[in-house]
């Protein structure tokens, strides 16, 4: 399964400056794991350090915020597209 | 908070005003990161929301209360507290602040409240709600940056604030707003002549946009006042704080009843409270802040009766739309200071908001928009569970116009009668 994954501003250190990248995976925690082998240091900015997302990121597959699903273990279907965003806007 | 001990209001170079006044560097909420003065919003070590840190100025708590008095009628009398130059005042702004603080004893009375009530009404900024305190000092980050287009996510107010403001500056605007807002709102936005974008979204997903399009080639050079301003643009609201001290005469009051969508304002006004008894420019006493949401958005409301110090988004079903924020990013930090406090969060219904915004109007002759209903109404619910003292002193905040939401009370509020215009059609009608 491979997905696109958009990576913010603040992130784009860890990609070469790329605003979005190719992972692999079935479910979200597989994609960051593929992200964190392509580029080393991701996962521990969106994961907190027991492991779970951060609580001021934001992940989106497809449309869909993952916390209004399985979080970590949300799938992830082929094609599909991710993307990573800092929760701390609007208001 | 970071306050500290000295001040810098130039720049020792050109000997100019420092752009940015007593700011010193932006700081992460969550782990202390500090950071330049810079358009930046997150944390880059754990994506925490920036926030201003300040060396404010010290010494006579007197000296600077004379220097507040005799400032202009507006939010910059609080220029020494704000991150802004010391001439901001003299900059093209839409100037908003210094609002009524409104003395509510028919509502006190109508509530059971005895010792005292205000309301903070804020329909009386120039777009008519509070977000013109916000976008004002974004707008003057946005000018020190060099940024040509103001920007944001808004359920409404904040897109006319951010048009008029953008139109007073000379700027251009681009705001985005979710594509079914109230027609009021809808128009107060797009009067003003910059570009208007309906969402077909909620506003979790107009924000999720602007989130995306500051990150894309196409936002560069956009200051979007509540994504990559955030930090400054959060500072207007401590003018409330510093306005409802200054205008009880220097004294902060025991409770306050603060409308949360974000969350942003809540924070703001209590990091205020804690400058002001920082400074010494009001004595250190205990007060309580109380959040208040609409129950078809309250995820902030259901954590803390739940006793959670995470907020669990929800998709939100309410008239109340200027609070209609289901993902409040600041939910975290207003449970802290809900139970810091000794205050609450609650929530009412859309028929307690509308009854709410009529008791305000037919007590006290202020016509509230749907998220003054839903202060109004929580502060009722506030007194009638025992989770407020009545015995002690109240602030509630209305924050907009009640002519931006005039669908929410349309249904149920017109003429008492039509008649022929004959006395005899008066008595008919049982009106004399």
């Amino acid at each position: 399964m491979s997905a696109s994954v958009r990576i913010p501003t603040i992130l784009r250190t860890y990609t070469g400056g790329q605003a979005e990248v190719p992972a692999e995976g079935s479910t979200l925690a597989e994609v960051i794991d593929s992200l964190e082998r392509a580029h080393k240091g991701i996962s521990a900015r969106v994961l907190d350090d027991a492991g779970k997302l951060r609580r001021f990121v934001n992940v989106y597959v497809n449309d869909d915020d993952v916390r209004f699903s399985q979080g970590l273990e949300t799938a992830v279907p082929d094609g599909a597209s991710v993307s990573i965003i800092p929760a701390v806007a609007g208001g | 908070m970071a306050v500290q001990t000295t001040a810098s209001t130039t720049d020792s170079a050109s000997g100019a005003p420092a752009p940015f006044g007593p700011a010193a560097a932006l700081s992460c909420r969550e782990c202390g990161t500090r950071y330049p003065l810079s358009p930046v919003f997150a944390c880059l070590e754990c994506f925490g929301p920036l926030e201003v840190a300040y060396d404010l100025p010290t010494g006579d708590p007197e000296a600077l209360r004379a220097r507040i008095e005799a400032g202009p009628t507006n939010i910059w009398r609080y220029a020494p507290l704000l991150p802004v130059p010391a001439d901001v005042a003299t900059k093209p702004n839409i100037n908003p602040g210094w609002t009524k603080l409104v003395k509510a004893d028919n509502l006190a009375r109508e509530l059971g409240i005895t010792g005292g009530l205000h309301v903070k009404d804020d329909s009386g900024n120039p777009t008519h709600s509070f977000k013109d305190r916000v976008v004002a000092i974004a707008l003057e980050a946005a000018r020190t940056f060099g940024l040509t287009t103001l920007s944001c996510s808004s359920t409404g107010n904040l897109a006319g604030a951010v048009g008029a403001a953008a139109s007073r500056a000379g700027l251009r605007s681009c705001v985005f707003i979710p594509h079914d807002l109230e027609a009021g709102k809808v128009v107060m936005a797009a009067v003003y002549g910059g570009e208007l974008v309906g969402i077909e979204g909620s506003y979790d997903d107009v924000n999720r946009f602007c989130s995306e399009l500051i990150g894309d080639p196409i936002g560069e050079g956009w200051g979007f006042v509540n994504v990559n301003l955030r930090p400054y643009y959060g500072e207007g609201s401590k003018t409330l704080a510093y306005e409802i001290a200054e205008q009880l005469g220097w004294r902060l009051p025991d409770n306050l009843v603060i409308p949360i969508a974000s969350g942003s304002q809540l924070t703001k006004i209590d990091k205020g409270l804690k400058e002001l008894i920082a400074l010494g420019l009001v004595e250190d006493k205990p007060y309580k802040i109380y959040g208040a949401q609409a129950e078809g958005c309250s995820p902030v409301s259901a954590a803390f009766k739940a006793g959670h110090d995470v907020v669990r988004p929800v998709k939100p079903d309410t008239i109340a739309k200027s609070l209609a924020i289901g993902n409040p990013a600041d939910g975290p930090y207003v449970l802290d200071i809900a139970r810091r406090t000794g205050g609450a969060v609650e929530d009412v219904n859309d028929e307690q908001i509308v009854d709410a915004i009529k008791l305000l109007a037919r007590t006290e002759g202020i016509f509230a928009e749907t998220a003054g209903g839903v202060t109004v109404g929580v502060l009722k619910k506030l007194i009638e569970s025992g989770q407020l003292d009545p015995a002690a002193e109240t602030v509630v905040l209305n924050t907009g116009d009640g002519l931006k939401t005039l669908d929410a009370v349309a249904p149920t509020t017109g003429p008492t009668a039509t008649i022929r215009p004959t006395l005899a059609a008066f008595r008919e009608a049982g009106l004399a």
